[in-house]
């Protein structure tokens, strides 16, 4: 149940990378490829009706951690708390700003929400590769299993670090290069003309810099994380995983080159995808590792709820993500192919 | 102040700052699907123009309701770990399946129902509204399932690390207590959303503009408003309170601001509770009622707070007193003054007696400040207990979140919260102002039109 149950959540967060991380990296790009209103407007129409729904495997993946593993969820939502506080206000005025800006036509009310959906597009990109890279490195849990992190203390990767340090910045800009990437991606495919051609060139030139911290990321993990590797050393065949992510990486630059959006963006969906199941390898049966002494790590053993509720919560749950599937698909569906400067339902 | 007082602050403003939006929003849904309903038998196309007038306000409130709604699900965790890690077994179940089965179809629908009107068929139309308004009823009956269990424990058992966990599933979706409780807050959401209109109604028609939609707007909201405020009164005020009482004795105790245990306990219409004398200053009593009310007979004997041991008081006291007589004292308001506007409906003379439409605007706030009342009645009376008799509120909190940092970002809130609430006086304004008439715009344009049919 455990391993089930561990990978059901990875995958509603892999889930949320890959659909949250198009829309966050649209906000990421917007100032720099969008230079009139109407370019503005069709940057917001790509991503107008499926925003809101992406965001809600944020919360329903938060929901099946808080079920599953409770003692995960208590001690790394309080010991990260101001990190998640600071998320908090970032998607609240993401929100805001993408569904506000087209309700008063004045040139200074859309250039502000226009500034705040760039700065809290950016902000929680690098705040959710922080994140992640927090939980790879570890933090220093008590013998309660809570912890408390500061914000940053001396930037150092030690028994007692901060929210920032060294290695989290690297997967705070990571995540930040990669969700731009992404974003740039989807614009390819959902925008028209010369915003097209500016992102299918954002794209080229971001995918350098993909290509850079990627290969950054991976020896700085090891150096910090060693035991990360021995899942992999236990079992050979998961050195593909790290393989995949760079055949995706080789698949974003050919597929765009080629002119095939809609490839290249399934290759970075599944980049996103590799890079995130390749840390879930790493640390399986891990679920926080502790920076000061391994016999405190919380693990799904320690971690996990009583049974009945996990058999049945399987029930529900499988029933639940057929119909949220059934529904997404239709979603995208309907609103599939290039879209427009016209607005919404706001004028 | 410590961080125990801090933490319920910072649940208790940012819970009841979110819950302004869905009150609405979810009541707004089923008077939408009735207009839409109302629209698709008559073909009348003025309701159709109504229903898209309200779906933009529906629209900037929603959004509201789900951006200050994530910090609600975030908190478990953030401010409260102790009783996330103790209880995730049981109320983390509600909480996950409210994501799964309501957010992502309401979301969907919403998209549909906002930008979809006219690529779909108008019985379609219909159907997405309908989803619409399923989605964020799901949605509360979650979020009530899972107050529920912390007001009233059922079907757990406790697991060997001091953890609870769901003994039947059944058996805690149909916790009473949940079903009695659903019934009372989904009234009061029709209650907020009728006078909402209707206020808006009245608005129109005093200052003599957009008068047609006025009337609808008026008849609508007075109808729901008449039906939804007696259900709030009975059946389900009336059940929930006589379920109240006999698991909450002390709740009762305390919203009635009865001290001492009394045959023929009184209900007191005015008065302060004073605790250093244990009495009620300048009390207007009316006797026998309160005895009534909870077991039908004048004379029975009701437990005052004086049978209670302070430490299982329900604290603040006279918060709880006030919350529960504001919102009994408004619900009473609010059925006058739909009776006599109801009255002036069929009568055919509301439309233009100035002397009900002034007090129909004027009473929009105070449904919201009743259900918010109604939910600190609820959720004081629950003290001092998290989980009614099983976890403390100063057990649950995250003891390792100092003060100064939940201090900081309950600060965070309200700073953010009070930008919130004007840049939402400034667009709702301006949508009343612009009218309803200019709804009759088709929702998306002819170039988006073509875009949804581009392949």
């Amino acid at each position: 149940m455990g391993f089930v149950w561990f990978w059901i959540v990875a995958v509603m967060i892999a889930a949320y990378v890959v659909l949250d991380g198009f829309d966050l990296g649209v906000g990421i790009l917007s100032p720099f490829l969008a230079r009139v209103e109407d370019e503005r407007r069709t940057l917001i129409r790509s991503i107008g009706p499926v925003w809101d729904g992406n965001e809600v495997w944020l919360l329903a993946g938060g929901g099946t951690l808080y079920f599953a593993f409770p003692l995960l969820y208590a001690s790394s939502f309080s010991g990260f708390y101001l990190p998640l506080m600071i998320v908090l206000w970032l998607l609240i005025m993401r929100g805001v700003s993408i569904e506000l800006r087209m309700h008063i036509d004045h040139n200074v009310w859309r250039s502000f929400f226009d500034g705040l959906f760039f700065v809290a597009s950016a902000l929680l990109a690098i705040f959710f590769g922080a994140a992640l890279a927090n939980v790879i490195r570890g933090v220093p849990l008590g013998t309660d299993s809570y912890f408390f992190l500061p914000l940053w203390t001396n930037w150092r990767v030690g028994p007692q670090p901060g929210i920032l340090d060294w290695y989290t910045v690297i997967g705070g800009v990571v995540a930040l290069v990669s969700l731009a990437t992404h974003g740039a991606l989807w614009l390819v495919l959902k925008a028209p003309g010369e915003l097209e051609n500016r992102a299918r060139r954002a794209a080229s030139a971001l995918w350098v810099a993909l290509l850079l911290v990627t290969l950054i990321s991976l020896p700085a993990t090891i150096a910090v994380r060693p035991s990360a590797l021995d899942n992999y050393e236990a079992h050979k065949i998961l050195y593909l995983i790290p393989a995949l992510v760079v055949a995706t990486l080789v698949g974003i630059l050919s597929f765009t080159r080629q002119r095939k959006p809609l490839a290249a963006f399934l290759s970075s969906c599944l980049y996103l995808v590799f890079m995130l199941v390749g840390a879930a390898v790493g640390l399986y049966p891990t679920l926080l590792p502790s920076s000061t002494d391994p016999a405190r790590d919380i693990t799904i053993a320690t971690a996990i709820t009583g049974s009945h509720s996990l058999h049945v919560g399987l029930i529900w749950w499988s029933f639940g993500l057929l119909l949220a599937l059934a529904y997404i698909i239709t979603s995208y569906r309907l609103f599939r192919g290039k879209v427009t400067a016209e607005a919404g339902y706001g004028h | 102040m410590n961080a125990l007082l801090l933490d319920r602050i910072h649940f208790a403003f940012t819970v009841t700052y979110h819950y302004l939006f869905p009150q609405l929003t979810m009541g707004l849904a089923l008077l939408m699907v009735v207009m839409k309903l109302i629209a698709l038998r008559t073909g009348n196309d003025r309701w159709n123009q109504a229903s898209r007038f309200w779906a933009k306000i529906f629209a900037i409130n929603f959004l509201l309701g789900v951006v200050t709604g994530i910090p609600m699900e975030f908190q478990f965790g953030t401010n409260w770990s102790e009783f996330a890690r103790r209880t995730g077994g049981v109320i983390g179940q509600p909480l996950a399946m409210e994501g799964v089965f309501a957010f992502f179809l309401e979301s969907t629908f919403l998209g549909l129902f906002l930008f979809g009107e006219k690529r779909l068929s108008k019985l379609a139309h219909f159907g997405a509204a309908f989803m619409v308004f399923i989605g964020s009823w799901i949605s509360g009956f979650f979020i009530i399932v899972t107050d529920a269990w912390m007001q009233h424990p059922v079907a757990y058992h406790l697991l060997p690390n001091n953890t609870y966990e769901v003994s039947s599933f059944w058996h805690f979706m149909l916790n009473p207590w949940a079903w009695l409780q659903y019934a009372h807050n989904m009234c009061g959401a029709v209650v907020t959303a009728s006078f909402v209109v209707a206020a808006t109604g009245a608005f129109y028609l005093l200052e003599k503009s957009h008068e047609e939609f006025g009337r609808l707007f008026l008849k609508i909201g007075v109808i729901a408003g008449l039906i939804s405020c007696i259900v709030q009164i009975f059946p389900t005020g009336d059940f929930h309170g006589r379920y109240v009482a006999k698991y909450q004795p002390a709740a009762i105790a305390g919203m009635e601001g009865l001290f001492r245990t009394q045959k023929g306990a009184p209900v007191v219409l005015i008065g302060q509770p004073n605790e250093n004398t244990q009495t009620i200053d300048n009390p207007v009593p009316i006797n026998d009622v309160l005895s009534f009310l909870i077991y039908g007979t004048t004379s029975a004997e009701v437990k005052g707070l004086n049978e209670f041991p302070p430490d299982q008081r329900p604290e603040p006291l006279p918060l709880l007193y006030y919350s529960y007589h504001i919102m009994a004292g408004l619900g009473t308001w609010f059925l006058l003054l739909m009776l006599v506007a109801a009255v002036l409906l069929w009568r055919g003379k509301l439309y233009s007696a100035r002397w009900v439409l002034w007090p129909i605007l004027l009473s929009f706030p105070l449904p919201y400040i009743a259900n918010t009342a109604g939910w600190m009645t609820a959720e004081i009376g629950r003290q001092p207990w998290l989980v009614y008799g099983l976890i403390r509120t100063s057990e649950g909190y995250s003891t390792h979140v100092s003060a100064g940092n939940t201090l900081f970002t309950l600060l965070g809130f309200l700073g953010m919260y009070s930008v919130l609430s004007i840049l939402w006086i400034v667009v709702v304004y301006r949508f009343i102002r612009t009218g309803p008439a200019a709804a009759a715009v088709a929702i998306p344009t002819e170039a988006e039109h073509a875009t949804l049919t581009t392949v």
